[in-house]
């Protein structure tokens, strides 16, 4: 736990000339579950693109790994990183097999087809995700949560240590986001796996993260354990409201609940 | 390890046979069909009908060829780079770059070569490549241009440059205005094998780089960012599918003039018969764009014989009414690209 695996000092990022982020700080330990929290167009998604050069800030210092991102070249970021974008596989015609191998560009050479090797790591990354079953099925026919699955079983084929995730469970059932995260605590307690998951679900943030980050327009206004956001005025700073709050009947955690409206 | 239909795994060596049997076959037929013989020196088939056999019909299949190949290829590159099934180097306005700068040429009277390139050619290149960039400017111009603004700035273009094309031919003489019609027709009439050596290198490399960056072309159909998160350095895999299909296409277009449609369908075909992956998709695009563009020279030469209709008249006749009924039989989203 003691290397970072994020370090990120004074990034900021503007989309056609309008600040998104501005001058975030913040750092990530190896093999921790950190997720990042905010209101909406708080900046959680740009900053997720950002440390995965989808859109290019300005910073004075972004380490992945201990190297510069600037150092990195795409193919070899996608080695050390991999991402779970937002939805949105409906469009892909590709089969789900043949999805989760581009996963596995980065270790592709241009005229070579995928080895046995990679034909392994897609078996694999399928096999962890759950996702085994789903193989032979058209991206286009999957449910929302078997293409959340798909996804990550693309991103898992990547081989890579650090996953940057983006609202993994908001268009999901009760069943298949406790299945999604369940997932991404397995990578992260087995595997060792560095999990940086954005989300607006706050209770999953509390049970599922050593580490929690708040964005709130475009600055991070929290970084500390999950116990201190649901404690003080933390998260009614954060959204301009108040919370109730419950214990969690297993574990103690504090948790929120929606507020009666009528 | 996920195997595949069996019909997907038989389109390819079936269109490997159908490529190579309609090129063996085609310059044989034509308004004066040549008996197999001519093959052999014996002597058997006379001189003419033998010259005509080797120095046009063969070089002219060979040029067909080629030409539906590149376009089909290049086509291809463009839907999976734009994610989209209209984005195609000429519904992008190449097709009128490359007219505009011929209509010129000829408008103005101008007669010259250039290491053995006529200067008809020269300019409908320089005509292709100037729209080419012109795209490739606009999709730099800011960040998140959408393929929809630039199908539309396509369309802008190809009316511009069409009503230029008009005005040229309605201050043009008859002879002009009839060359330039002509030429906005496209055909494959060449003789000898000069613009067969001069093409190839073009729409071989060309091919070849395309083939580099198939891996590239997947992810790129699936969305950029995508692509990206995976590694894929957009920027340049971009950068290098422009300069392959300008220099593809506007090789091609100068030859055998604007001949459109194959572009566009032969990639939606072959995308039902072997998929969407460009591994497979690439080759058998080819195959198909060749072979589709001979098989409607062959009926160009042979349909009103004596006469000849211009091939770019057939592939559109043939191949509109047949794209239209594979999209009315194909049920919604199975063309399998995003049409957006």
């Amino acid at each position: 736990m003691s290397e970072a695996a994020l370090q990120v000092r004074g990034l900021s990022c503007s989309i056609n000339g309008v600040a998104i982020l501005r001058n975030i700080s913040f750092s990530v330990a190896a093999g921790s579950y950190v997720s990042i929290v905010g209101p909406n167009g708080a900046g959680k998604t740009t900053l997720l693109k950002c440390l995965n050069r989808i859109l290019n800030g300005t910073a004075d210092e972004v380490q992945i790994e201990g190297k510069a991102l600037a150092d990195y070249a795409q193919a070899e970021l996608a080695k050390v990183m991999g991402y779970v974008p937002q939805g949105g596989t409906d469009q892909v015609p590709f089969l789900a097999y043949e999805f989760v191998m581009m996963g596995r560009y980065p270790h592709l050479s241009p005229f070579t087809s995928p080895t046995a090797t990679d034909h392994a790591a897609v078996l694999q990354a399928l096999e962890t995700a759950g996702a085994a079953d789903l193989a032979g099925r058209q991206c286009a026919t999957l449910s929302g949560g078997e293409r959340q699955k798909i996804l990550v079983a693309a991103a898992l084929a990547q081989e890579a240590g650090i996953f940057l995730l983006d609202e993994p469970t908001t268009f999901l059932d009760p069943h298949h986001q406790d299945d999604v995260l369940r997932l991404l605590t397995r990578l992260n307690k087995d595997c060792g796996a560095t999990i940086v998951s954005v989300t607006h679900d706050i209770n999953a943030a509390v049970l599922s993260s050593d580490d929690v980050i708040a964005l709130r327009d475009g600055q991070v206004v929290f970084q500390g354990p999950p116990e201190a956001l649901t404690s003080g005025t933390v998260l009614a700073d954060l959204f301009d409201q108040e919370f109730h709050f419950v214990e969690h009947p297993v574990n103690g955690k504090r948790l929120i609940v929606p507020l009666a409206v009528r | 390890m996920i195997t595949e239909s069996p019909n997907r795994a038989l389109a390819l060596p079936a269109l490997i046979i159908a490529a190579l049997a309609s090129l063996v076959i085609c310059p044989f037929v034509g308004m004066e069909p040549i008996p197999v013989t001519v093959l052999s020196d014996s002597g058997a088939v006379d001189g003419a009908l033998r010259t005509v056999f080797w120095q046009i019909r063969v070089p002219r299949t060979c040029i067909g060829f080629l030409a539906g190949a590149g376009l089909a290829a290049c086509g291809m590159a463009f839907q999976a780079m734009f994610r989209n099934a209209l984005a195609t180097p000429f519904t992008l306005g190449v097709a009128g770059g490359a007219s505009l700068g011929a209509a010129l040429y000829v408008r103005f009277g101008l007669s010259f070569a250039l290491l053995g390139i006529s200067g008809v050619s020269i300019f409908a290149f320089l005509g292709a490549l100037g729209s080419i960039s012109l795209v490739y400017g606009l999709t730099r111009l800011r960040h998140g241009f959408s393929t929809a603004a630039l199908l539309l700035a396509g369309i802008a273009v190809n009316l511009f440059f069409s009503s230029l094309i008009m005005l040229i031919q309605y201050t043009s003489n008859y002879a002009h205005s009839f060359r330039i019609m002509r030429w906005l027709m496209g055909g494959l009439e060449i003789m000898g094998y000069e613009r067969v050596f001069q093409l190839m290198p073009l729409v071989g490399i060309s091919i070849l780089v395309l083939y580099a960056v198939t891996h590239e072309l997947n992810l790129m159909t699936v969305g950029e960012e995508l692509a990206i998160s995976r590694g894929v350095d957009v920027r340049r895999t971009k950068g290098i599918l422009f300069i392959a299909t300008s220099i593809c296409v506007g090789g091609i277009v100068a030859v055998c003039g604007p001949i459109g449609f194959i572009g566009l369908m032969a990639p939606h075909i072959c995308r039902l018969l072997v998929g969407g992956g460009h591994r497979r998709l690439l080759p058998a695009t080819c195959l198909f764009g060749g072979l589709f563009l001979i098989i409607c020279d062959t009926l160009a030469r042979t349909a009103i014989a004596p006469a000849e209709i211009p091939v770019g008249v057939i592939t559109s006749v043939l191949g509109g009414p047949f794209f239209v009924w594979l999209l009315v039989r194909t049920p919604a989203g199975g063309l399998n690209i995003a049409l957006r």
